[in-house]
């Protein structure tokens, strides 16, 4: 500040000077009102943001389009992951939105997407639906496969697996593929809630090709021979 | 009026009596048939509770009983589907897959056609596996046999 007449300096003010000071204190006064007042609209702008953005993380919302309601959710029904003997049911979000803030927003950004082929209905019959499941699930396994499946581990955490109650298969494969070889959950279990899409299992020859066995199943190259085993 | 209803209470009791009679003799008669279950043919069959049958064994192969049977399958096959688009258990026990998956190769029976013709790829007609081949549970023949198997 260049004031060179400080107020503490004077002990009896001239007109001038107090006009200054009150002015200089109201806007003190203003700037710490639009400050407080910024704060507070800025948490509400964050609660309703919140709020809403939340109402579209329910399946509720999900399945109020009929693209979703009418294909994967329905197959979603016949899956483990809808009805089990304990009864411990993920949703929508839990396997198909990144759980941290940033990723998770960027997510509903991308997903935005969705929307607009709604309304110009790209996949609104099963039918188109059938005929996009490839690239759709394909769009999904990888990214399921870039954040190490995410979405899997938030409830299957394989430092909690008890091995003494997997069947041998699944140890082997776990110890191998999983723990060695630093495969990740979807590169194996793929299809678990939602029909697959045609894969080429080299079985068949009349039908179309579908999607090949390199990115169905893919092979890992290990990152080091375990020696521990 | 009391003379009337005099009359209903007995016409009651004797139709009443005349549909259990009937009933019972019903339940008696099974038309000179023996049973080997040990119940009457026609008494209600009590429910198994099938919990040997819930769970597949996931032991070793359990060993065929007749000559051409199509082997058990040693572990569940919950969940594995078996549609036009994807066939789970040709996932490990394909020609591609098999010796990867240290599983069974499917046999050679199954490339052969209708007509006796080897095709490259595995017959369509075998293509549902499970038509065949079924886990193996802890199930106790319901009826007693002499049957060995082959030998």
């Amino acid at each position: 500040m260049m004031d060179t007449d400080h107020p503490d300096n004077a002990s009896t003010p001239a007109p001038a000077q107090k006009m200054k000071r009150r002015r200089r204190r109201e806007k003190k006064r203003l700037v710490s009102v639009s400050v407080v007042a910024a704060f507070v609209l800025g948490i509400l702008f964050l609660i309703i943001f919140n709020t809403v953005l939340d109402q579209t993380y329910t399946e509720e919302f999900c399945i109020s389009c009929h693209e979703m309601k009418d294909n994967v959710y329905k197959e979603y029904q016949y899956s483990a992951h809808f009805t089990s003997r304990s009864g411990v049911r993920p949703t929508c979000k839990d396997c198909h939105l990144p759980e941290k803030g940033f990723s998770k927003i960027l997510r509903k950004i991308e997903a935005a997407n969705d929307v607009w082929h709604n309304l110009i209905g790209s996949i609104d019959t099963p039918e188109k639906f059938e005929e996009k499941r490839a690239v759709l699930a394909q769009r999904e396994w990888q990214r399921m496969k870039t954040s190490d499946s995410q979405g899997c581990r938030s409830c299957h955490d394989p430092k909690s697996f008890d091995f003494s109650k997997q069947g041998y298969r699944s140890v082997q494969q776990h110890e191998d593929g999983l723990l060695s070889k630093g495969q990740t959950c979807i590169d194996c279990h793929k299809g678990i809630a939602h029909r697959l899409p045609r894969i080429n299992q080299k079985i068949n020859q009349a039908d179309p090709p579908g999607i090949s066995e390199e990115i169905f199943r893919p092979e890992v190259v290990k990152k080091e021979e375990s020696s521990a085993k | 009026m009391k003379k009337r209803f005099l009359a209903i209470v007995p016409a009651t009791v004797l139709a009443t009596g005349l549909m259990l009679l009937s009933g019972i003799s019903q339940a008696a008669d099974d038309g000179g048939l023996a049973t080997l279950r040990g119940a009457p043919v026609s008494a209600a069959e009590k429910s198994p509770t099938g919990d040997g049958l819930k769970k597949a064994l996931e032991t070793a192969p359990v060993d065929r009983n007749f000559d051409d049977q199509p082997p058990l399958v040693s572990h569940a096959v919950d969940e594995y589907p078996i549609t036009k688009d994807f066939n789970k258990c040709m996932d490990c026990h394909s020609e591609a897959n098999y010796k990867k998956e240290k599983a069974t190769k499917v046999g050679s029976s199954h490339y052969k056609d209708a007509t006796g013709k080897t095709l490259k790829v595995v017959s369509s007609r075998r293509y549902f596996c499970v038509q065949c081949h079924v886990p193996q549970v802890d199930a106790k023949p319901l009826v007693g046999n002499t049957f060995t198997g082959p030998k």
